[in-house]
């Protein structure tokens, strides 16, 4: 059977365009309905990536911008599988990542937070999953960090995932967040989620298993893109 | 009880937040890291067709434009070909045809291009040709799901008028948000393209 149109995408489980909390979301989200269209090829295709086009250093994040040693802070494995909604692995999809440094401070031209830059962190990394949807990067922990929203407002300590998938689709950028952080439930940005479900689908478990003794923590974050239908009667896509 | 259903639920999305850059672009958040910085060369340079430039710029509900903004491009070669298996003449794609790239803005202005070639007529639902378009894919601070868009070109008037998405969109004055106006500068074709996130004259997004 051939694959064919995507799932739709959950509105009640992804965050509304309008989260009032979010202060920055009232002028920058849109007031009237999408358009809801059925998939083309122009939804159905998608960028594919191979390995040529990155490093392999680039899914290391403690050595892809060191200068004069390591950089500072607590030493962390971040992996996972990146897998559809039928629960299918998604191969050799391009992961990348974002995030600030282990006192809060992002490497941006545009970042004014008093904590310093690393002089041996970049704070990005990129990666392909493999054939079963499996990633990983090293990394450090960023640290939380003061935001403009409310007076006193701070972000939870949190990594930016980008994953593409197969289509375009399924294009998708999140956050994930670690286990057993206060700040998590605090932050409008997060709480934006309605469903409290779906915001534990953002919180990277620590994985003792993955952790490697003597040198760095481990969390497990398994990202899930839009899923499938198979054909079983067919709605043509394209020609006949 | 019935069986269970044991479909998993798409991850959440959030912001890609105002330091997207680092991750997407690291060279405009000011600093060296990739060999190869993605999403640059849309095209390619041996791809046959209409070398265009586009540009525009993204304005939030006030009026003001959107500095931090990031847009995905998805769009199909000069045959309307798209560079994925899926496509069923995948393998007559324009060499070195990438279709997708990555746009940042000015951060002084928010204004953005980017230089690509034109698609072509890319095939539809049950054999219904589509105008030629641009797939758009919108993240900023502030947006908390991607926003998707189409670009329809003002030259295509009669590929538009019959185009099954342009067609959907049923309060008719609202096509024109999606279609970008042409102009010649220094002989080269230049298209406008303005996105409104809120407001009079709101871009229609899509729900794909």
């Amino acid at each position: 059977m051939k694959p064919a149109e995507y799932y739709q995408r959950d509105r009640l489980w992804q965050p509304p365009q309008l989260a009032p909390n979010y202060k920055t979301s009232v002028p920058r989200s849109p007031r009237q309905a999408l358009l809801s269209i059925e998939q083309s090829m122009s939804e159905v295709t998608g960028p594919v990536f191979g390995h040529g086009d990155i490093d392999p250093i680039d899914n290391d994040l403690i050595k892809n911008y060191a200068k004069t040693g390591d950089p500072i802070g607590e030493r962390i494995i971040v992996h996972g599988r990146v897998l559809d909604e039928n629960g299918r692995p998604v191969p050799n999809t391009l992961v990348e990542i974002w995030q600030a440094n282990a006192g809060g401070r992002y490497r941006h031209k545009k970042d004014t937070y008093l904590a310093p830059i690393d002089p041996n962190f970049g704070g990005c990394g990129r990666t392909m999953t493999d054939a079963n949807g499996f990633y990983f990067f090293r990394t450090v922990k960023p640290g939380a960090y003061p935001w403009r929203n409310w007076v006193n407002n701070w972000r939870p300590a949190h990594i930016h995932v980008s994953v593409f998938g197969s289509s375009f689709s399924q294009r998708l950028i999140t956050q994930m967040y670690f286990e057993g952080d206060p700040l998590i439930a605090k932050c409008p940005i997060v709480t934006s989620i309605p469903d409290p479900k779906a915001i534990e689908q953002l919180i990277a478990p620590l994985d003792m298993n993955a952790a490697i003794p003597l040198d760095s923590l481990a969390y497990k974050f398994d990202i899930i893109l839009r899923g499938r239908r198979s054909t079983m009667f067919e709605n043509r896509l394209e020609g006949n | 009880m019935p069986q269970k259903l044991d479909y998993r639920k798409e991850t959440p999305s959030q912001t890609a937040g105002p330091y997207v850059h680092i991750g997407l672009a690291p060279g405009a958040a000011g600093f060296d890291i990739y060999g190869n910085e993605l999403g640059r060369d849309i095209a390619g340079p041996h791809a046959p067709g209409e070398r265009i430039r586009v540009e525009g710029l993204v304005y939030d509900g006030t009026g003001a434009p959107v500095k931090d903004v990031l847009i995905e491009v998805w769009q199909a070669d000069a045959n309307g070909i798209y560079p994925h298996p899926e496509d069923p003449r995948y393998g007559k794609v324009a060499r070195g045809f990438r279709g997708w790239g990555r746009v940042i803005t000015e951060f002084d202005t928010g204004l953005w291009g980017f230089e690509t070639i034109k698609p072509g007529s890319v095939m539809g639902r049950n054999g219904r040709l589509q105008a030629p378009h641009l797939n758009l894919w919108i993240v900023a601070r502030g947006i908390n799901l991607g926003l998707n868009t189409r670009l329809y070109f003002a030259d295509e008037e009669q590929a538009n008028a019959a185009d099954p998405v342009l067609n959907l969109i049923e309060q008719q004055h609202r096509r024109a948000t999606l279609v970008a106006s042409r102009e010649m500068r220094d002989g080269k074709p230049v298209y406008r393209f303005d996105i409104r996130l809120q407001g009079e004259n709101e871009t229609v997004f899509l729900d794909v």
